[in-house]
């Protein structure tokens, strides 16, 4: 039996492949996704290993606020540069060699900053000890720069940008752009450091352009040979100050690839996310197709039922068939994943996240995951058709054009569905109203509900079907012909698998609609909040608008001609009421470039806070504020103002300081934004002035209102176009659900296209048939999931607290104009396989 | 329409088979033409050239002062519309329309108007004129065989082919559709060629040809049931 079930397989080899093609795009998916990930953590690691392999020991400093351990503004403090020789000089000390670190960026020759979106790090090392082994720096080419005319650059850039040894090249840290010649090409460790720039110092010059003078961020340290690692440790903590930290070398590289592999992570959970939405619409597929396949075959199972088969062993026979799909499908899904890992690593560059990557790492996980998972989704959506497939009379055998018997629950399928929908919203609804819930058990509820929901409709669906294809199919019909008249009726045909076809596209156009409303509630709020807030005439960002940029700017602009007020919002981290969070500084300046909405009592300065922190806190004006930096030190501050911030947005976080508080407590400040005022307003003269003053700071940009709002909103777009590509996959898999339920109907009427073309339809008339049929099931499922995904945008941002709801017009034109076109995309072989059908053969066809 | 030296011959070299052997008829006007045999004669393979499905290895078949054996599919779907009616063993109705919309499928493929006095009386003709808004489903087979030969003449085609118009019809229903397409030359004067292998759909031709062998080997004008039975019996001798 088991033997007739796979030989049955192999004479349908087409209508096999039809319903694994769902399933290996969804395994590869999540094959692609782990070996992306997997390959990028292994950079990483690969990446800390080698850079600390000289070392036995590193030193770093460390931020008594606990978290940030890196060398970012406002992040670990340096520490004195007095410790190195007290270092070199403990007993077990072989040597060691230490730098000074800052984010910097290198400047092309076209005055514009490289890797704006990547970053660049920047170093000042010791060039008589840099070539000692113990420094992750290595020398490619060239020389060390050994005064502060000189720059050494990494080896990508200089490949890619056409920089040699001996080329001028600019550089900024946290002050003006400078020029350098360059010495020398490096790179650091033996690893890919991804889109990363890297501009090398001598440590003087690094210790002035980084504000960092008779300071160190790190030490390497090589023990004497036979020293245990503890043993060295023990004796460098106790020199150690307590803004400084030691670790073995070992251990600093699995705590900087453990810092990298939790964002690495994220990464991961969000692209199996999408794999599994994938894997969800695939099971919807797979489940219609064998439900077509099935029926097709039902005089098939009927033979075989009077030949003597049991119920059970047809069950068999189908089930065995799905777990051969389903493997194989699982199969060639695992190893296109190896290809998809290598497109979505492109994306991913191309909106400008370029990770370091060793070479591509297939684990024994990827592989068991792919392949069970393939599977067992495969056999799950197989069920239903197969228990269909036990309920087929061997009297079928001998009835021409005998049908599938009706499934056991059929007669229960409206009120199932009417249940099923009815629990749906509910959850939904729990979710997105009941506000004594936390926000993860509400968009749990949600999630949930959205899954239930899809389910319900897919359900109800096929009531829908008639009366959503006669609108729908409506224009074909008046001005399709006959062929846009059948085609309709074809639609109409079958509810239950035209509904099904459509349901599978009907997920994914939800979820990209559910994106596109939330992205425009964002926007808009978002635009909203800016055209509240913005009274300046410019706002001054870094090249990227998010990494804070160096105050140098905002001060070089003060003094440009027709400035009035210029005002900044610094950015840090601060521990307050026990918790490390964001803290914004600035200036008494702030009031007359940035509408604030201030709570009655405030005066209208800095320190002030945000109402919902002041209520959760119990402040007042007048209470007192205790932050802890980074560097240890404590501010103690008395609170003048309440703000409430609009919802869209703000440039302030919970707490903020004054600018004067901020530049004495943090070591580097940098500013977030800045907002400036001229006389005469916003004019091409200003403007012209502002980016004069700002020549030497080509991190930081000058911006109007509008293109400011611009800028910011980059962030959501590019995270938009990022879903939506994620989210066609899934639509690209319902396609193919379009495809082989067309293919199937080509098939099963045979002979009625046979006889339609003998009364004379042409070729062409048939083509354009089955095109329309395909339309308006894109149609149909366009009209179900675009208002499901209206309808789930507006609870979704209605359940974390979003109030601003903006169906987007403009977009769900292009997703509907986008069904059509994916309609005929999918038509496209069904419709060339109709229109081939040789008539003599179809009116034959048994 | 007129057929020349017809030879169909499938597959190459030692192991080709001659369905036809070489063939040549021709069909008046306002006659209706049994083409009978045994099973393997020949005899569908002769109607599918005849009505251009199929393309013969060698030989001519003119309907209507044309070559059909050299025109491409889409001529050849055209003068399908145009000059040739089918009636099927099977009936092949689409099963989504009502009977009168399948009667008037070839004209609104062809995108053309039905003349309401020929629909009318061809309805009542063939019977089904209280039948109109049924659907196959909600027809007995005879009902359905009515509806496909209205659908094969509402064109008025030059020439109809039925292949075993009764061959899935209990006795009496197929002595009735037999009734109808013998009444459709009679009273349209339509061209009729029709395959079948019952001696009695045969009695209805004007003209019976017998093919063996991919060869019409016996015509017998107007013959009776009998003598069909006799020539066929001596065929399978």
């Amino acid at each position: 039996m088991i033997g007739v079930a796979l030989k049955g397989l192999l004479g349908r080899k087409l209508r096999a492949s039809l319903t694994a093609i769902a399933i290996v795009l969804g395994i590869a998916m999540v094959s692609g996704t782990y070996v992306l990930t997997d390959t990028i953590k292994a950079g990483f690691s690969g990446l800390f290993t080698t850079v600390y392999q000289g070392a036995d020991a590193i030193v770093s400093g460390r931020s008594a606020i606990g978290g940030g351990d890196q060398n970012g503004p406002g992040l670990a403090p340096s520490f004195d540069e007095t410790l190195l020789p007290r270092v070199r000089a403990l007993p077990d000390v072989a040597d060691a060699g230490g730098n000074v670190a800052y984010p910097t960026l290198l400047v092309g020759r076209n005055g514009k900053v490289m890797a704006a979106q990547a970053g660049g790090l920047g170093f000042g090392i010791d060039p008589k000890r840099a070539d000692d082994a113990i420094d992750p720096l290595k020398l490619v080419s060239g020389r060390w720069p050994t005064n502060g005319t000189q720059i050494a650059i990494d080896v990508a850039t200089s490949e890619k940008k056409n920089f040699a040894v001996g080329d001028m090249i600019g550089a900024v840290a946290s002050g003006a752009a400078h020029r350098y010649r360059i010495a020398g090409i490096v790179k650091l460790g033996d690893a890919s450091i991804g889109g990363t720039t890297l501009a090398v110092f001598d440590l003087a010059t690094g210790q002035r352009i980084f504000h960092k003078q008779g300071k160190l961020d790190t030490i390497y340290v090589k023990s004497k040979s036979g020293v245990a690692p503890p043993k060295l440790i023990s004796e460098l903590r106790g020199i150690l100050p307590p803004t400084a930290q030691v670790r073995s070398a070992a251990a600093q590289a699995k705590h900087d690839t453990d810092n990298t592999s939790s964002f690495t992570s994220i990464i991961q959970d969000f692209l199996l996310a999408f794999a599994g939405i994938a894997l969800f619409v695939g099971s919807f597929v797979i489940a219609n197709t064998l439900s077509i396949t099935i029926a097709q075959r039902t005089r098939e199972f009927a033979t075989l039922r009077t030949l003597g088969a049991t119920r059970r062993q047809v069950l068999r026979s189908v089930i065995v068939e799905a777990l051969v799909i389903g493997f194989l499908a699982s199969v060639v899904g695992l190893f296109a994943g190896l290809g998809l890992a290598k497109l979505l690593n492109q994306l991913f560059v191309a909106l400008g996240i370029d990770l370091p990557k060793a070479s591509t790492v297939f684990a024994t996980r990827t592989i068991v995951v792919s392949l069970v998972l393939g599977t067992v989704v495969t056999l799950l959506a197989s069920l239903r058709p197969a228990f269909r497939a036990t309920r087929v009379e061997p009297i079928a055998a001998a009835r021409e054009g005998a049908l599938l018997p009706p499934s056991r629950l059929a007669r229960f399928g409206l009120p199932f569905a009417l249940v099923t929908s009815a629990a749906a919203i509910a959850l939904l609804l729990f979710g997105a109203l009941d506000s004594s819930a936390t926000t993860k058990q509400r968009l749990l509820a949600i999630g949930g509900g959205v899954l239930i929901l899809f389910f319900g409709v897919a359900l109800l669906a096929p009531r829908l079907v008639t009366p959503l294809a006669r609108v729908l199919g409506a224009a074909g019909a008046r001005f399709g012909g006959t062929p846009g008249r059948l085609a309709q009726q074809n639609a109409m045909r079958a509810p239950s698998r035209t509904a099904a076809t459509a349901s599978a596209l009907m997920i994914g156009l939800a979820l990209v609609t559910v994106v596109a409303v939330l992205a425009a509630g964002l926007k808009s709020r978002f635009e909203g909040s800016v055209h509240a807030l913005f009274h300046a005439d410019y706002a001054l960002t870094s090249q990227n608008g998010f990494i804070p940029t160096g105050i140098a700017s905002a001060n070089a602009l003060a003094h440009a001609p027709g400035v009035e007020v210029v005002s900044s919002v610094r950015a840090g981290e601060a521990k307050v009421f026990g918790k490390r969070i964001g803290i914004t500084g600035t200036d008494a300046q702030m009031p007359r470039v940035i509408s604030i909405d201030w709570v009655p009592g405030s005066a209208h300065v800095p320190p002030f806070v945000s109402k919902d922190y002041a209520k959760k806190h119990g402040l007042h004006v007048g209470s007192p504020l205790t932050l802890q930096v980074p560097s240890g030190r404590t501010l103690r501050l008395t609170i003048r103002g309440i703000i409430d911030p609009p919802k869209g947005g703000s440039p302030f976080t919970d707490v903020t300081i004054p600018n004067a508080v901020f530049d004495r407590a943090y070591a580097n400040p940098a500013n977030l934004y800045s907002f400036i005022k001229m006389t005469g307003g916003v004019t091409s003269e200003n403007t012209t002035r502002l980016n004069t003053a700002l020549q030497r700071f080509p991190d930081a940009k000058v911006q109007t209102e509008g293109q400011f709002e611009k800028s910011q909103e980059q962030g959501i777009t590019l995270l938009l176009n990022l879903l939506y590509v994620l989210l066609s996959l899934s639509i690209v898999v319902s396609l193919f659900g379009i495809v082989n339920t067309l293919i199937l109907t080509v098939f099963e009427r045979t002979r009625e296209l046979g006889m339609l073309r003998a009364v004379g339809m042409t070729r062409r008339q048939v083509r354009n048939m089955i095109r329309y049929e395909s339309v308006v099931t894109a149609l149909i499922g366009a009209a179900l999931g675009i208002p499901i995904g209206i309808g789930l945008g507006a609870l979704v941002g209605h359940a974390i607290a979003y109030p601003a709801f903006t169906i987007p017009w403009g977009t769900i034109v292009v997703f509907v104009v986008a069904a059509v076109i994916a309609g005929l995309l999918a038509a496209i072989f069904p419709a060339r396989r109709a229109g081939r059908l040789n008539v003599l053969e179809a009116l034959q066809y048994e | 329409m007129q057929a020349r030296d017809l030879v169909r011959r499938y597959g190459e070299g030692a192991t080709a088979v001659e369905a036809l052997r070489g063939i040549s008829l021709e069909v008046q006007a306002g006659e209706l033409v049994a083409v009978m045999g045994p099973s393997g004669s020949g005899k569908s393979t002769l109607m599918h050239i005849l009505a251009g499905l199929d393309k013969p290895t060698s030989g001519t078949v003119t309907i209507a002062g044309e070559e059909i054996t050299s025109l491409d599919d889409r001529k050849l779907t055209l003068l399908r519309r145009r000059h040739i009616g089918f009636v099927f063993q099977f009936f092949n109705l689409l099963p989504m329309l009502t009977a009168e919309e399948n009667v008037l499928l070839p004209l609104s493929i062809a995108g053309t108007k039905p003349e309401q006095r020929w629909l009318d009386d061809l309805l009542s003709r063939t019977g089904i004129d209280n039948r109109r808004t049924h659907r196959p489903s909600e027809l007995s087979g005879g009902q359905q065989q009515r509806v496909a030969i209205a659908r094969s003449l509402v064109s008025r085609p030059t020439i109809l082919f039925a292949d075993e118009p009764t061959g899935n019809l209990d006795s009496r229903t197929g002595g009735e559709i037999l009734d109808l397409l013998r009444e459709s030359v009679d009273a349209y004067g339509q061209t009729t060629v029709m395959v079948t292998h019952e001696a009695r759909a045969a009695a209805i031709a004007d003209r019976v040809l017998f093919i063996a062998d991919g060869l019409i080997v016996r015509e017998l004008e107007r013959a009776t049931a009998q003598q069909v039975l006799d020539v066929m019996a001596g065929l399978d001798a």
